[in-house]
């Protein structure tokens, strides 16, 4: 079995070297260096303490299995940070690959690059204990009274205003620490996060945070998918898609996000 | 019937429209023909000044621009009155009143020590976090008293440079007929200090409007943050161009208009 | 001889450490115009500034009607309404019309609405056109007599003026001392320090001439411009009135 395992890996790092040589080899920044960007701060449990080089946390392993299996061995991926802002300016980018949960949707499609999702985000609400114990229910009719938060960055407004339809109107924040501020100081009583970053930011940014309930990603008209960032018209997004392909299909994509992204099991459905 | 140096001068000044006309006209001739040919002006013009997005943002964005002149509207006679009350504060010369200069000299180094969009959050979220129930903990309220807070300070030290202006045989005029103190700056220094200062609170007034905007920091979806909302969706920084020139439409009329106020009360004077 | 109105004994008055008046003694009977003469810098301004406690002086007394007002803590404000005083420039207040200038005082102070009587005033100095002016659309002698207008509209008795001509062009002189003029027929008690020596000469009761802080000799006009005694006050005289 261990041979048969080892075997396979070696195997994939062939064809993968084997598809660097023809697919990635010379469309990098640096030639034979694959550079991959992330968020500055980079969260749990997308990066591990902020280290992506470390390799722990879903989005640091899914990049250095992409790395792997289009040939580039973990030293020759070298890790940048940048803003959203700095993901999409015009001009020439710092990054082959950017991955820091971009949902992809037509309107950036137009702008840059996305390669096919690696994540289907359940869409979560985070609430606060006081909120349940006040009578907060997963259900539309309790969210809709609700005062909203969502990050200013993320596809998290139009969902709110589209799916829920608040009878007050959200207030909107800069990053997920300000959300929790202003739920602390009790301006807010729902955020709409990606399902990881919410159960993430009920448990360790709040001291109060609890994930009320989730949307059934399967029954959205269109799911939240996070797929990696390139220059519009980049070259290497063949390759990427290729090799995300060859994780999907060989079920080390779904291992990642068992490892990584599992404790989502328990979060109600919002009906 | 024209002189013959009325004749001159109009000569002159023909020869320099016809100048100041053709040189501009190079100018922007130069600035049309030489940006595009920059390498990256097609990336550029597709990202900030995409006409489609530019239509499409406006009018949300133009709505949005209305929450930051309302928080402008009423954020403006709390700055003054508190600015005033600082000012004279500071001023005071009776020893009871001693206090009242150490709090006032305290306020303004504290307030204008503090990067405004410091005191937004340090304010805006802190504050409420103490407990006060809804609607007392809105972001709108605290970050206006932010906003004061800052705003006013400078306006104290504006307002008693002003004051300390004036010059002392004024005061003299005013305590020789008899005036109190309190009559004497309120009727002969003030209003002398208050007009003398006013481009000075223009451009502060300026600022602020532009300031407003660091209240998305804490909620309030103002037109920055909906520009930022836009260009989020969008991937794109045409909806920050709109909003620049939304801005531009408020601030370059009231400064104008400032001007010519200020020009109309001298003018009327001599 | 009646009581003076105003009576000073042994003022002193320094700044820092320069001392600037050096004992003063100096009676002014009721009606009676007195000028002060002397070199720039012999202390005319600040002995006038003393008379109505605009600076507070460190030694001595300054009786008005018998009371010192020289005090320390003594309430200045009814002082104010008794003496007016004008000084050489900047007196009006230039974000207001002449005639607001005039009405302030007596409407905060006096809680009156003296309309009719600044409007006469006003007709008497020869200003009724310009009583909706503001200060700079006046000449500098119309700004002095809106200023003495101001002043009189307390009703005071006694009037101080400071070198009220100093500042203005020769041709705009005669009319300010012409106010002065019908101020000394009204009988108006007055102190003048000035330069105009012709103008001191024949209307002044007395002249006092000012050297180092000390009043260094007074007198008649009649003595004092055609047999001074003193030195110093030849000196002076010769080099004014060369
Ligand atoms: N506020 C002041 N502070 C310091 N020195 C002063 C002040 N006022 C006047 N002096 C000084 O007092 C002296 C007398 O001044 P002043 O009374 O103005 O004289 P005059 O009016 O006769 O020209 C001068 O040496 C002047 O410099
Ligand atoms: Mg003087």
């Amino acid at each position: 079995m261990k041979t048969i395992l080892t075997a396979t890996i070696l195997t994939l790092t062939a064809t993968g070297a084997f598809a660097a040589s023809h697919c990635a080899a010379g469309k990098t920044l640096t030639d034979g260096t694959l550079t991959i960007a992330t968020g500055n701060p980079a969260y749990y449990p997308w990066v591990i303490d902020d280290a992506p080089e470390a390799g722990q946390g879903f989005e640091a392993a899914v990049a250095y299995a992409l790395a792997e299996e289009m040939g580039f061995a973990a030293e020759n991926v070298t890790w940048v940070r940048t803003s959203f802002d700095e993901a999409i300016q015009p001009g020439a980018k710092d990054f082959d690959l950017n991955m820091q949960q971009f949902s992809i949707t037509a309107d950036r499609d137009r702008v840059v690059d996305f390669s096919a999702p690696y994540y289907t985000a359940p869409q979560a609400v985070m609430t606060t204990v006081e909120a349940v114990e006040g009578g907060a229910t997963p259900t539309m009719d309790s969210l809709k009274g609700m005062k909203w938060g969502v990050v200013a960055s993320t596809t998290a407004l139009p969902v709110v205003m589209e799916k829920i339809q608040p009878d007050q109107s959200p207030l909107v924040y800069d990053d997920n620490a300000n959300i929790t501020a202003a739920m602390q100081a009790g301006q807010i009583d729902a955020a709409l996060f990606d399902l990881p970053t919410a159960l993430f930011t009920a448990a360790v940014l709040m001291d109060n945070g609890v994930v009320l309930g989730q949307f059934d990603p399967s029954a959205a008209e269109s799911p939240d998918q996070f797929g990696a960032l390139m220059l519009e018209g980049s070259a290497l997004k063949p390759c990427v898609d290729e090799a995300l392909a060859a994780l999907t299909d060989s079920g080390k994509l779904a291992a990642i996000e068992a490892e990584w992204l599992q404790d989502a099991v328990g979060v109600p459905l919002i009906k | 019937m024209s002189t013959r140096r009325a004749a001159y001068e109009a000569r002159q000044r023909r020869r320099a429209n016809l100048l100041a006309g053709a040189s501009t006209l190079v100018v922007l001739g130069l600035l049309v023909l030489l940006v595009p040919l920059a390498p990256g002006w097609a990336a550029v013009k597709s990202s900030f000044f995409d006409g489609e997005i530019f239509a499409r943002t406006f009018p949300d964005l133009a709505r949005a621009f209305l929450i930051n002149i309302a928080i402008f509207a009423w954020s403006v006679p709390l700055i003054m009155v508190l600015g005033l009350a600082i000012a004279l504060a500071r001023g005071a010369r009776a020893p009871v009143l001693f206090p009242m200069r150490i709090f006032g000299a305290i306020y303004v180094d504290l307030f204008r020590g503090i990067p405004v969009v410091l005191l937004v959050y340090l304010v805006g979220f802190g504050i409420p976090g103490l407990g006060l129930p809804r609607p007392w903990n809105s972001p709108y309220i605290w970050g206006t008293v932010a906003l004061v807070l800052t705003y006013s300070a400078y306006v104290a030290e504006v307002l008693r440079s002003g004051i300390e202006s004036i010059h002392a045989s004024q005061r003299n005029a005013a305590i020789c007929l008899g005036l109190s103190e309190r009559d004497t700056m309120r009727y002969v220094i003030l209003p002398q200090a208050i007009r003398r200062v006013v481009p000075a609170n223009m451009n502060m007034l300026v600022a602020l409007q532009k300031d407003v905007a660091l209240l998305s920091f804490i909620g309030p979806v103002e037109i920055l943050r909906q520009a930022g909302i836009f260009k989020s969706l969008l991937a794109n920084f045409t909806p920050y161009v709109v909003a620049a020139v939304i801005f531009l439409c408020v601030t370059v009329p009231a400064t104008r208009y400032a001007d010519y106020l200020m020009n109309r009360d001298r003018d009327a004077r001599t | 001889m009646p009581e003076p109105r105003l009576a000073l004994r042994g003022v002193t008055k320094s700044f820092g450490d320069v001392q600037v008046l050096h004992g003063i003694d100096l009676s002014v009977a009721p009606g009676e115009m007195v000028c002060l003469i002397g070199a720039s810098g012999s202390g005319k301004s600040t002995l006038l500034r003393c008379m109505n406690g605009l600076e507070p002086v460190d030694d001595g007394e300054v009786r008005l009607d018998g009371v010192d007002i020289a005090e320390p803590g003594f309430d200045l404000g009814p002082v104010r309404q008794q003496i007016g005083i004008v000084f050489q420039s900047f007196n009006l207040f230039p974000h207001m019309t002449a005639y607001d200038n005039v009405a302030l005082a007596p409407r905060r102070v006096l809680g009156e609405d003296a309309r009719v009587r600044i409007e006469e005033l006003f007709t008497r100095f020869g200003l009724a056109t310009h009583i909706s002016k503001y200060p700079d659309q006046l000449s500098g002698g119309q700004q002095q007599r809106v200023a003495v207008i101001r002043a009189l509209a307390m009703r005071p008795h006694t009037m101080l003026f400071d070198e009220i001509t100093s500042a203005l062009d020769p041709e705009l002189v005669g009319e300010v001392l012409d106010v002065l003029r019908q101020l000394r027929d009204d009988g108006m008690t007055m102190v003048l320090a000035t330069h105009e020596m012709g103008f001191a000469r024949e209307l002044a009761d007395r002249i006092c001439f000012m050297d180092k802080g000390v009043i260094a000799e007074e007198g008649s006009p009649d003595v004092i411009f055609s047999s001074p005694t003193r030195k110093r006050t030849k000196q002076f005289l010769a080099s004014v009135l060369r």
